[in-house]
């Protein structure tokens, strides 16, 4: 409003500025001093006054901005929504509920802080700032440069040499992502509000590109997080801590907990009573178990949901020479030297994730409201049409098809040729493209095609797909993560760290009185199956890339290129949910000491307003850390309730149904 | 504000040209704010119109060279081919193939430490985990009193005031940089780093530096952790031992903490006997008040220092006068007072260290470093200046007495130079008792500071004892502030120990002070004392009493600026120097180490070697040094190359040379004194 009073004088006066200087310049108290001003005005002078005029709106905007109380933005919230609810660390304060049990977060991959102690020439003035997470400024300013000192040695999956980027340590590692981003914050937040502080709550930052074993190997990141757990147990009276683990965090802590039980040279030497001493819950938020199928296509085309729509949107951008930058295949490159990636690979082979023809969430309906609404339409036309059966019976345990038409066929009439035995070499790009890495260039049209040949990949073949298309990076991997189901777990082969992660390799420790909680969030379309197309043939390019233009009807699972289930959006609730619904359910060969679990699902409501952010009901990944109901039953449980006070189980998915489909011996 | 834009908009109206130089200095969003009712009014009013013209205009030139300025200095290369850069330390070691051997542990001193809110009133919403002290300090400005309610502990306790939580800043960055490009620690850091340092070998301490050192551990268990922490750090080091780096207040802290950890449980860590010998190989001590500074003595009497004793005597009126009704100092005075740890820093080992009315160890010192030729030109002075002359009979004992520093405060210049048999003492042990009924105040709403209870009377019954010792000075802050006093002596000592197996010294309050307290059994653990010198150093105070006034919440004492000695005397504005670093006078830096724990001491019984660095202040050549590169300033000196140098050695297992003076702290006639005091015992 301001704004246009103040323009609208301005052309009025300057005719009348016109008129009026004869008269003017003869009423002049001092008529000798406005002529030179007047010639001085000129071009340069009016942009100098439209920047000014421009300056001091925004001062005095800013201005404004500052001095309006603090309370502003919420009161007009309040006036437009109605009142909130009380946030859950006020509410539970006025129930009376004090700080008890120390908290330890664990951050999962990506959100965690990296910041640079020794850099290259081009990271010069960079000395302990940020890479990763804050505000991602060098990631613009000297984009190679950054990838160079976020890439990890191939052979070693460590540090390459003369560069050391490292965990910001502290809760300031995690609590925002970016600005105004928030991971942990909205909960250390309320955890604050019943007494917690520094001293009872500690973030376990890890190098969340490298694998477990090897934080502990470079970092001792595994005996600071011992070391401080028993600080925290003796300088709060005895009383046990409560960990919270998030998304890849939860594999990280399940590493730990073996890690400190086993003996000295490979583990911490805590003691096979460590756990039951030290830890009273773990409480796991979206946690994937078993793995996430958003790994695979990150590790086979460095593509997921996000950059398939993208690039269905603005063809051509991300895989173009653009700028000469070559986005997907330095991100590439830069991803498969990170071994954490590969601790997601789905676990548990078609046992879990289904085979050809069958998947543990066959039957799920991806728009239940829509087909609720017109019920009787659908029943009438059920049998009659041919595609709305074939919706509903999705072949999830396809994780990878190249061709709609093939994850959609009989198992029977694929034609399948394998690919195990292909030739490689047969090089097609010499020199053109030897800056960039990714051990496609090794394969040759012959391993491509034959990729492309075998058409359908299940969770187990998925693996030796990428032992065929990257064994040099697998063979890193195999190092460090495993994916198999075991047989025997009293093998002594067990005892090596690589299962650590693999909740179906290892046992829980022996500690009945610690809880096991797995919080996510559901209601959210997540990625569980692609279609695959092979790309243009350029000469640098990933050969492979998800096909957007594979879409289903309205009511398909199937979406530019990518079948669709329930879950958080980057978790399906299968991973999440099933070792606490099934697999570690009373006393199992995986859980011997029965450690209760409990499953506590939130069903996902998307933010009502725009003031709301990004809402306090979310189910979503990383948007459930702001969810109120989760956030007050952390709270309850650091104040000391126990799984029985919340009311055990809270569940909104089949995750039960599902689980009695898998065949697992337990 | 108001008057100034009227002002300014009365130049307008009569002058159009001149206001728009007016308008330069002028807040850019006052003008236009208020001439936009005045264009509305009177469009006619073309001059009215020019004059705001002109200040956009003007507004947008200053803009537009600003970030070109700006673009050209973000485009100009990092290091300016005129600036002689030294070569940096890291590097230099670097290729001399040292790396990173012992785990480094930083401790930081009182002040640079980052406090962050956890808990806060109403009025701080929004700062949840922000930084209240350390950073930017926007929010002094935006809410001083909110900000200095959140800073102020409780009176009684010396913890935190009921609803309101601060906490100290965890990690490196609690105090690498104090505000934006004040470093503290961060140079040291930078340049560790590039032998090999990161998180995992290098630890900052985190503790609340407002309260005592024992508290840090009742209310953050800050011991517990340091000590869970160097046992870590000791293991996933390869069993190397650590290098402890505590800075100023830090020192005590970590002779605290060294004590502490060696003590039974209930009261100490409870790590036994041998504990520092297992884990510690060296405390490279940085500037470390052992034995106190005199600036706390000015500080907690009158909340001033020589800054700001300087700023009054630049603008005076400026800070006593009730500006904007903000009462700045009292308000000061007053949340200082409720920080124990202040107390810790006040002089240690009384008049057999610090001097008595009539010698001081430093008694010799000359301010100008040319010595013999400046007590010439004192005495000369005094003989030929009348100005001096005139004040009270000075001539007659100007030549031949040295300097008093041991009257720690004077009433007067005068009396700060008297004998002390033509001083005018009293008992105080009278006062105390007198003290009983306190005077009925005429203030209303609740107490500041303690000096409201005392009434007019005893104000004027301190201010008539002339002198004051370190050792009278704590009488004269038990009465006058008997509650901090209290609070205080519960945490602190200040004394020297007559016999030290004596059970009582066990207890917690006696282990910062380096005289009342044994070394731990650990011959192999080395301790360094590194420090500035050359800079002129606060030592004792000239006091008066302030302008008489009915008002409230005054401080009724206040630095007398006026008190100038002559051109080489060490006395300026009310304050006599010493050599040192600025806060931290030579003695109380280097005694310890010199003489105190040298050799097998009672102090040091299993003989711990000590070693001196001293390094000589040398100011930035030029602006473009910044801080320097060979600064002795007590904080500036974490970006002394030479220092730098020292700690990486030391942390990278080589051996330093010897001592390495350029003070008096060994010959000083006065020091030997104090020292056949000491080991006479």
């Amino acid at each position: 409003m301001s704004m246009m009073r103040q323009r609208k004088p301005k052309p009025q006066l300057e005719e009348h500025e016109e008129e009026e200087e004869e008269e003017e310049k003869k009423k002049k108290v001092r008529p000798t001093e406005d002529p030179p001003l007047k010639k001085r005005w000129s071009c340069v002078d009016s942009c100098c006054w439209f920047i000014g005029l421009i300056c001091s709106i925004w001062w005095f905007l800013l201005f404004l901005y500052n001095a309006m109380p603090a309370s502003f933005p919420q009161y007009v919230t309040e006036a437009i929504t109605g009142p909130l609810p009380d946030p859950p660390g006020v509410k539970l304060q006025k129930e009376g509920l004090k700080a008890k049990h120390p908290v330890v977060f664990v951050p999962g991959i990506v959100t965690g802080g990296l910041e640079l102690w020794e850099g290259h020439h081009c990271a010069d003035g960079l000395f302990r700032k940020r890479l990763w997470g804050g505000s991602f400024g060098e990631l613009y300013k000297r984009p190679l440069c950054w990838v160079e000192h976020l890439s990890l040695d191939n052979e070693t999956g460590l540090d390459p040499p003369g560069i050391r980027v490292r965990p910001v340590t502290g809760l300031v590692a995690a609590d925002y992502f970016a600005p105004g981003y928030f991971v942990w914050a909205v909960l250390i937040a309320n955890l604050a509000r019943i007494g917690y502080e520094e001293k009872t709550m500690y973030m376990a930052s890890y190098d969340w590109r490298i694998s477990f074993q090897n934080t502990e190997v470079r970092d001792q990141t595994l005996s600071r997080i011992k070391s401080n757990i028993e600080l925290m147990v003796a300088t709060n009276g005895g009383k046990k801590v409560v960990v919270i683990p998030h998304s890849m965090g939860v594999l990280y802590f399940l590493h730990f907990m073996k890690w400190v039980e086993s003996p000295a040279p490979m583990g911490g030497g805590g003691g096979s009573d460590w756990c039951a001493k030290h830890i009273k819950a773990v409480m796991n938020i979206g946690g994937p178990f078993l793995g996430v199928p958003k790994a695979v296509t990150g590790l086979f085309s460095a593509e997921a949901k996000d950059v398939a729509v993208a690039r269905a949107l603005a063809p051509g951008f991300l895989d173009k020479d653009f700028f000469r930058l070559q986005t997907l295949l330095h991100v590439m490159r830069m991803t498969r030297t990170w071994d954490s990636t590969m601790s997601m690979i789905p676990k548990g082979g078609d046992v879990i994730w289904g085979g050809l023809d069958w998947s543990p969430e066959e039957g799920y309906d991806c728009a239940p409201k829509k087909q609720k609404s017109n019920d009787t339409m659908i029943t009438d036309s059920n049998g009659a049409n041919g595609r709305q059966s074939q919706a509903e019976i999705v072949n999830y345990g396809r994780i990878l098809s190249f061709g709609k038409d093939v994850a959609e066929a009989e198992s029977s009439k694929i034609e399948r040729t394998d690919f195990r035995g292909a030739v490689k070499g047969n090089n097609f790009a010499n020199g053109t493209c030897q800056d960039v890495w990714t051990e496609y260039q090794d394969m040759g049209i012959g391993g491509i095609k034959a990729v492309a040949d075998y058409k359908v990949y299940t969770a187990g073949s998925i693996l030796d797909l990428l032992h065929f298309i990257a064994p040099k990076m697998m063979k890193r991997g195999d190092a460090h993560f495993s994916y198999g189901i075991a047989e025997n777990l009293d093998d002594p082969e067990y005892q090596h760290y690589k299962y650590w992660s693999n909740p179906l390799e290892t046992r829980l420790p022996h500690a009945p009185e610690m809880e096991i909680y797995s919080m996510y969030g559901v209601g959210i379309p997540t990625e569980r199956a692609y279609v695959y197309k092979l790309s243009p043939t350029t000469d640098c390019n990933i050969p492979f890339q998800i096909d957007t233009s594979a879409d289903g009807d309205d009511d398909s699972c199937l979406q530019g290129g990518v079948f669709l289930v329930n879950g958080d959006e980057t978790v399906p609730v299968l991973s999440a949910g099933y070792m606490c619904a099934k697999g570690w359910r009373g006393k199992t060969r995986f859980n011997p000491s029965g450690i209760p679990t409990y499953v506590r699902e939130y069903d996902h409501a998307p933010p009502a307003t725009l003031l709301e952010g990004r809402g306090t009901q979310s189910g979503a990944h990383v948007d459930i850390m702001g969810n109120f109901a989760l956030i007050e039953d952390i709270i309850r449980v650091a104040a000391g309730a126990t799984g029985e006070d919340l009311g055990r189980d809270r569940v909104y998915s089949d995750i039960f149904k599902w689980s009695e489909k898998i065949k697992l011996r337990l | 504000m108001a008057s100034s834009i009227l002002r300014f908009r009365k130049l307008c109206y009569v002058e159009p040209v001149n206001c728009f130089s007016d308008s330069k200095i002028k807040d850019p969003v006052g003008p236009i704010e208020e001439a936009l009712p005045e264009l509305r009014k009177q469009r006619k009013q073309r001059r009215g119109w020019r004059c705001w013209d002109m200040c956009c205009w003007t507004i947008g030139y200053m803009c537009t060279t600003w970030w070109l300025l700006l673009l050209l200095y973000h485009s100009v290369p990092l290091t300016l081919p005129g600036l002689q850069v030294p070569e940096s330390p890291g590097l230099k070691l670097k290729n001399r193939g040292l790396s990173a051997l012992h785990p480094v542990v930083l401790v930081p001193g009182i002040v640079t430490g980052g406090l962050e809110l956890w808990e806060g009133r109403p009025c701080a919403e929004g700062l949840f985990r922000k930084r209240l002290w350390g950073g930017s300090f926007t929010e002094i400005f935006k809410r001083p009193l909110c900000w200095l309610e959140h800073l102020s502990l409780d009176n009684e306790t010396g913890l935190d005031p009921p609803g309101i939580r601060v906490r100290a800043v965890p990690g490196l960055v609690a105090a690498d940089y104090f505000a934006p490009g004040y470093f503290v620690w961060a140079v040291l850091i930078e340049n560790l780093a590039k032998i090999g340092y990161e998180g995992k070998n290098l630890y900052m301490t985190a503790y609340d530096w407002r309260i005592s050192f024992q508290n840090t551990e009742v209310r953050d268990q800050a011991l517990s952790r340091l000590k869970s922490r160097i046992e870590l750090m000791f293991v996933t080091n390869g069993y190397n031992k650590v290098v402890v780096v505590p800075h100023s207040m830090g020192s005590l802290y970590f002779l605290h903490f060294l004590k502490w950890v060696e003590a039974p449980p209930p009261m100490g860590g409870g790590g036994g006997p041998g504990w520092c010998a297992k884990h510690i190989k060296t405390v490279m001590n940085i500037g470390p008040a052992f034995l106190g500074v005199p600036r706390a003595v000015s500080n907690i009497f009158s909340a001033e220092a020589r800054d700001i004793v300087f700023a009054r005597a630049m603008a005076p009126g400026f800070l006593n006068s009730d500006m904007f009704g903000l009462q700045t100092l009292e308000r000061v005075l007053r949340v200082s007072r409720t920080w124990d740890s202040v107390i810790s820093l006040l002089p240690k080992g009384g008049e057999t260290v610090w001097g008595n009315l009539d010698w001081s160890p430093e008694e010799n010192f000359a301010c100008d470093p040319a010595r013999k030729r400046l007590l010439q030109a004192c005495s000369q002075a005094n003989h030929s200046h009348p100005i001096t002359n005139s004040s009270n009979g000075k001539l007659r004992f100007g030549v031949e007495d040295p300097i008093r520093f041991g009257r720690v405060i004077s009433f007067g210049k005068d009396s700060s130079q008297l004998p002390s048999s033509q001083l005018k003492l009293n008992d105080f042990k009278e006062l105390l008792r007198n003290r009983g009924n306190p005077k009925q105040s005429s203030c209303n709403g609740e107490v500041w500071t303690e000096y409201e209870d005392m009434g007019k009377e005893s104000i004027q019954a301190i201010a008539e004892n002339k002198a004051y010792t370190v050792e009278s000075y704590l009488d004269l802050l038990r009465f006058a502030a008997p509650k901090m006093m209290k609070r205080a002596e519960a945490h602190f000592s200040h004394g020297i120990a007559e016999n030290l197996d004596d059970p009582k010294y066990s207890h917690y309050k006696y282990w910062s002070n380096p005289l009342e307290t044994k070394l731990p059994d650990a011959p192999d653990m080395e301790i360094h004392c590194l420090y500035g010198v050359g800079i002129p150093t606060e030592r004792s105070y000239v006091y008066k009493l302030s302008t008489p006034s009915n008002k409230c919440k005054r401080i009724p004492f206040r630095i007398d600026d006026s008190a100038n000695g002559n051109d080489g005397e060490c006395l300026k504005n009310g304050v006599y120097f010493v050599d040192g670093d600025e806060s931290v006078p030579v003695i109380s830096t280097g005694y310890m180490c010199a003489k105190g724990w040298r050799g097998k001491t009672r102090f040091n019984p299993s003989g711990s070697p000590t070693r001196i660095r001293e390094y000589r202040h040398k100011a930035p050549a030029n602006l473009l040094e910044g801080r320097g590169f060979e600064s002795g300033a007590h904080v500036d000196i974490l970006g002394n190359v030479a220092m730098i140098e020292d700690i990486m050695r030391v942390a990278a297992g080589e051996e330093l040379g010897g001592d390495r003076i350029y003070s008096d702290i060994l010959s000083g006639k006065g020091n030997a004194n104090a020292a056949q005091c000491l080991q006479g015992k």
